[in-house]
C-alpha cells in the first residue's frame, strides 16, 4: 500500500451532507476490476457524465477546473454512508483523491479508505465549514493534510488538529499491509482459537443434517 | 467484573489482542458473495491460503438472474454478469469454500439463507462483505458489514482489527398497530433520529415491542441498522430465538444444543449495565411509513404530506431537501397518497422472508396489479415454502410476477433495473439517488404497503383496504 504522510494539494469544497457510496460509485461499476482504466471516470459518474460517458453538467464541481485536479475533498457530515462497496474508494483514488475531510464518516467507508492508502480526517463541523468557506473564496487554494503531525493547514494558515487511531495511522504512515502485521500474531490467534472452541464447542461450524 | 451489556459480552469473548487500543477480534463466520472478487485477488497476489476455510461461506445473490434460472450460469445472457457468477464459482471451488451457488437447492441472499439454515447463531461474531450484515444481530450476535480488503484480511487470518464502538441502547415500547410492520418501526426510528443516529455505535434494540417481535421481524429491524449509520445492531437471544432455530440444518446437535442454549442464556445485558447513550421510541401510535426523499431518514407517515424545505432550520439539511424533492419530482405539501407509481418491488434482504410474502399476499388477494409488480423471494427455501402455501398463485392471480431468488431490484446489479425516471414502491432498504437504476425514484415501504400500492397504482394506506 502507498504510504500517506503529508499532502499539500488542491482541495474541493463539497457542500453536500449524507453523501452515500452509491453516489460516489454507481452500482453498475462495482464489477470493474481495480485496474480498469474507466475507473477514472467513475467517481460521482452519474452527476458528471451521461450514460454513455460523455461529460454533462458543467455546474458539477468535479467537472470544473481546477477541481478536476483535486486531491483533497472537504465534505460535511456523514460522508460515505450506505453500501460497503470498496469500489467507492477505488473510484476516489482513481480520480486522484488522497484525503477526505469530513465531520463524520460511514464506518465501513472510513475503514475502506485507510485500507487503500487514503487518509480520512475527522474535523468538527465548524472547521469543515471554515475550510470550505476559504476554498470558495480562493478557488484552487491548497490545503495541507499532515498525518505525521495530525493537523490540517487551511489556505489562510490556520491549523486544525485531528485524531486518528494509532494503528490506522501507523499503517497509513508506513504503507503497511495489515495481513502481514496480523500474521505476526498467529500464535495468539491459534491460542485464542483453541480456547474459544474448547469452552464453546458449539460455535464451531456444524455439518448440515 | 461488573454488569455487562450484550455487546460487551460478545466483544470480550472474541478479543484476541490489541495494539494501541485497536482490538484484534476473532470472527466465527465470514459471508461473501459474487462481489468479493477483490478479496480473492488479495489472497492470490500475496500467495496466501484462507486460514479457516470452513468458517467462510459464499452466496450467489447480487448477480443472480431473477427472471429465469433455466440454463444455469451459462444461460445468463449478459456476459459481464455471467462473468461475475462464473468467477465466484471458480474462486469458491478453487479455495474449497462452501458455496450456496446458482444451482444449490438452498441458494439465497446472504442475509436470508444463513438464518434459515441455522448458520447465524447467538454468541457469534459474524462479518459479511455487505453492509446489511447487521441483520444477523437479530440472533444476539455481533454482526457487521465490511469492505473487500477487510474480507480478504479475515480470509487470511480469521480476525479483524476494530475499534470498540460506543454502546447505544434503543428502547422500543408498545405493540404494533393493525397494518403496521417491522419495516415501519425502523423507518419511523430513522425518520425520528436521522441517518447519522448510530455513527460509531453498536446498537442494542430492546423493549417490550422488540421482545414480542418474531425472528423475521427482528431481522428486518436489525437489517436497517446500517441505514441509521450503526456499525452493528443486535437483539438479545431468548426463547423466540431458540424456537426459530430448532431443527435447522447447521445448528449444534445433540448435547451441544443444550450446552449452547445454556451459554446463550448468559448473553442478555445484565441489570445495571451501562450504555453510553439511550434513545426511545413508542410505536403504539405508529402509522405505516413511506420515504419521500433520497435517504431512508426522509420518511413520513402514509397519512402525511411531502415536507416543505421551508420548515427545515439547518441550511445544509434544507439544501438536501430541495435536491431530494427535485430528484424525486415532488412538490411540498402534496399528499403522500396522491403519489402515483410505475413499479412495485417486493423483495431484498430487508423484506423477502416468508412472513413478508404472507403479508403481501394477503393484500394482493384484494385486487389486481395496476402497475408492473415483482415478487422476488429471498431464497429458494422461501420460494418453496411460499409455493407450498399457495402464495405464488395468489400473486399470479393478482397479476404480480413471481420470480427467482436474489437481490434483484434492491442493488440493481443483476440487470434488474427501473427504466429511466420510473417511480417504484419498494420493500428494499435504500432510496438513494439512482439506487434502483439511473434516475429511478424509490419509495421505501413495508411488503403490505407495497402490495397495496400495486393494486391501487399509487401509494396507499394499507389499513384502508380492511
Amino acid at each position: 500500500m502507498e504510504p500517506f504522510r503529508k499532502l499539500t494539494a488542491i482541495a474541493c469544497p463539497f457542500e453536500r451532507i449524507n453523501v452515500d457510496t452509491n453516489q460516489i460509485c454507481p452500482t453498475r461499476f462495482n464489477k470493474l476490476p481495480v485496474n480498469d482504466p474507466y475507473l477514472k471516470k467513475v467517481m460521482f459518474h452519474d452527476q458528471r457524465f451521461t450514460r454513455n460517458g460523455e461529460k454533462k453538467n458543467t455546474q458539477f464541481i468535479f467537472n470544473q477546473d481546477p477541481y478536476t485536479k483535486s486531491e483533497i475533498i472537504v465534505a460535511d457530515q456523514n460522508w460515505g454512508i450506505g453500501s460497503s462497496r470498496e469500489s467507492a474508494v477505488y473510484a476516489l483514488k482513481s480520480f486522484g483523491i488522497r484525503s477526505v475531510i469530513a465531520s463524520s464518516f460511514g464506518d465501513i467507508h472510513y475503514n475502506n479508505l485507510t485500507k487503500n492508502g487514503l487518509c480520512p480526517v475527522k474535523l468538527t463541523q465548524n472547521a469543515c465549514h471554515d475550510l470550505r468557506q476559504q476554498l470558495v473564496e480562493n478557488i484552487g487554494a491548497k490545503i495541507t493534510v499532515n498525518l505525521e503531525a495530525m493537523k490540517v493547514i487551511a489556505p489562510n494558515g490556520k491549523e486544525y488538529r485531528f485524531e486518528m487511531h494509532p494503528l490506522k495511522r501507523r499503517c497509513l504512515l508506513e504503507g503497511l499491509d495489515d495481513i502481514s502485521l496480523t500474521r505476526k500474531y498467529s500464535e495468539e490467534i491459534q491460542k485464542f482459537e483453541v480456547n474459544h472452541h474448547r469452552s464453546k464447542p458449539f460455535l464451531k461450524i456444524q455439518i448440515s443434517n | 467484573m461488573g454488569a455487562k451489556t450484550l455487546f460487551e459480552k460478545l466483544w470480550d469473548s472474541h478479543f484476541v489482542t490489541e495494539i494501541d487500543g485497536e482490538h484484534l477480534v476473532y470472527v466465527d463466520r465470514l459471508f461473501i458473495h459474487e462481489g468479493s472478487r477483490h478479496s480473492f485477488s488479495m489472497l492470490r497476489d500475496s500467495n496466501i491460503k484462507p486460514y479457516r476455510i470452513e468458517q467462510i461461506i459464499g452466496f450467489a445473490d447480487h448477480y443472480m438472474p431473477t427472471e429465469t434460472t433455466v440454463g444455469g450460469v451459462s444461460g445468463v445472457k449478459d456476459p459481464e454478469i455471467r462473468g461475475m457468477l462464473e468467477l465466484m464459482e471458480k474462486n469458491t471451488s478453487e479455495f474449497g469454500i462452501r458455496y450456496f451457488g446458482f444451482q444449490d437447492p438452498d441458494q439465497g441472499i446472504l442475509h436470508i439463507t444463513p438464518p434459515e439454515q441455522g448458520i447465524s447463531q447467538p454468541g457469534m461474531v459474524i462479518c459479511g462483505a455487505d453492509s446489511h450484515t447487521s441483520t444477523h444481530g437479530a440472533f444476539g450476535s455481533l454482526a457487521f458489514g465490511i469492505g473487500a480488503s477487510e474480507a480478504g484480511h479475515i480470509m487470511a487470518t480469521q480476525c479483524i482489527w476494530q475499534q470498540r464502538p460506543s454502546r447505544l441502547r434503543i428502547n422500543i415500547e408498545g405493540s404494533l398497530p393493525f397494518g403496521v410492520y417491522a419495516k415501519d418501526i425502523i423507518l419511523g426510528l430513522i425518520a425520528k433520529f436521522g441517518v447519522g443516529l448510530g455513527v460509531g455505535t453498536a446498537i442494542e434494540f430492546s423493549g417490550s415491542c422488540i421482545n414480542n417481535l418474531t425472528m423475521e421481524e427482528r431481522m428486518t429491524v436489525c437489517n436497517m441498522t446500517i441505514e441509521a449509520a450503526g456499525r452493528m445492531g443486535m437483539i438479545a437471544p431468548d426463547d423466540t430465538t431458540y424456537e426459530y432455530m430448532e431443527e435447522r440444518p447447521y445448528i449444534p446437535k445433540g448435547t451441544l444444543w443444550n450446552d449452547a442454549i445454556d451459554y446463550w442464556r448468559t448473553l442478555p445485558t445484565d441489570d445495571g449495565a451501562i450504555f453510553d447513550d439511550e434513545k426511545g421510541l413508542n410505536i403504539d401510535e405508529l402509522v405505516p411509513m413511506v420515504t419521500w426523499g433520497t435517504n431512508p431518514g426522509m420518511a413520513v407517515p402514509i397519512t402525511g404530506s411531502v415536507p416543505s424545505p421551508d420548515e427545515v432550520y439547518d441550511e445544509n439539511q434544507r439544501n438536501e431537501y430541495i435536491k431530494a424533492l427535485d430528484y424525486m419530482d415532488l412538490k411540498p405539501d402534496m399528499g403522500i397518497e396522491d403519489i402515483k407509481i410505475d413499479r412495485v418491488f417486493i423483495g431484498s434482504c430487508t423484506n423477502s422472508r416468508i412472513e413478508d410474502l404472507r403479508a403481501a399476499a394477503e393484500v394482493a388477494a384484494k385486487g389486481q396489479a395496476k402497475v408492473q409488480t415483482w415478487v422476488v423471494p429471498g431464497s429458494k427455501s422461501v420460494k418453496r415454502q411460499a409455493e407450498k402455501e399457495g402464495l405464488d398463485k395468489i400473486f399470479l392471480e393478482a397479476g404480480f410476477q413471481w420470480r427467482e431468488p436474489g437481490c434483484s431490484l434492491c442493488t440493481a446489479l443483476n440487470g434488474d433495473l427501473l427504466k429511466d425516471g420510473e417511480r417504484c414502491a419498494s420493500t428494499s432498504n435504500r432510496n438513494f439517488v439512482g439506487r434502483q437504476g439511473p434516475n429511478g425514484k424509490t419509495h421505501l415501504v413495508s411488503p403490505a404497503m407495497a402490495a397495496a400500492a400495486a393494486i391501487k397504482g399509487k401509494l396507499t394506506d394499507v389499513r384502508k383496504l380492511g
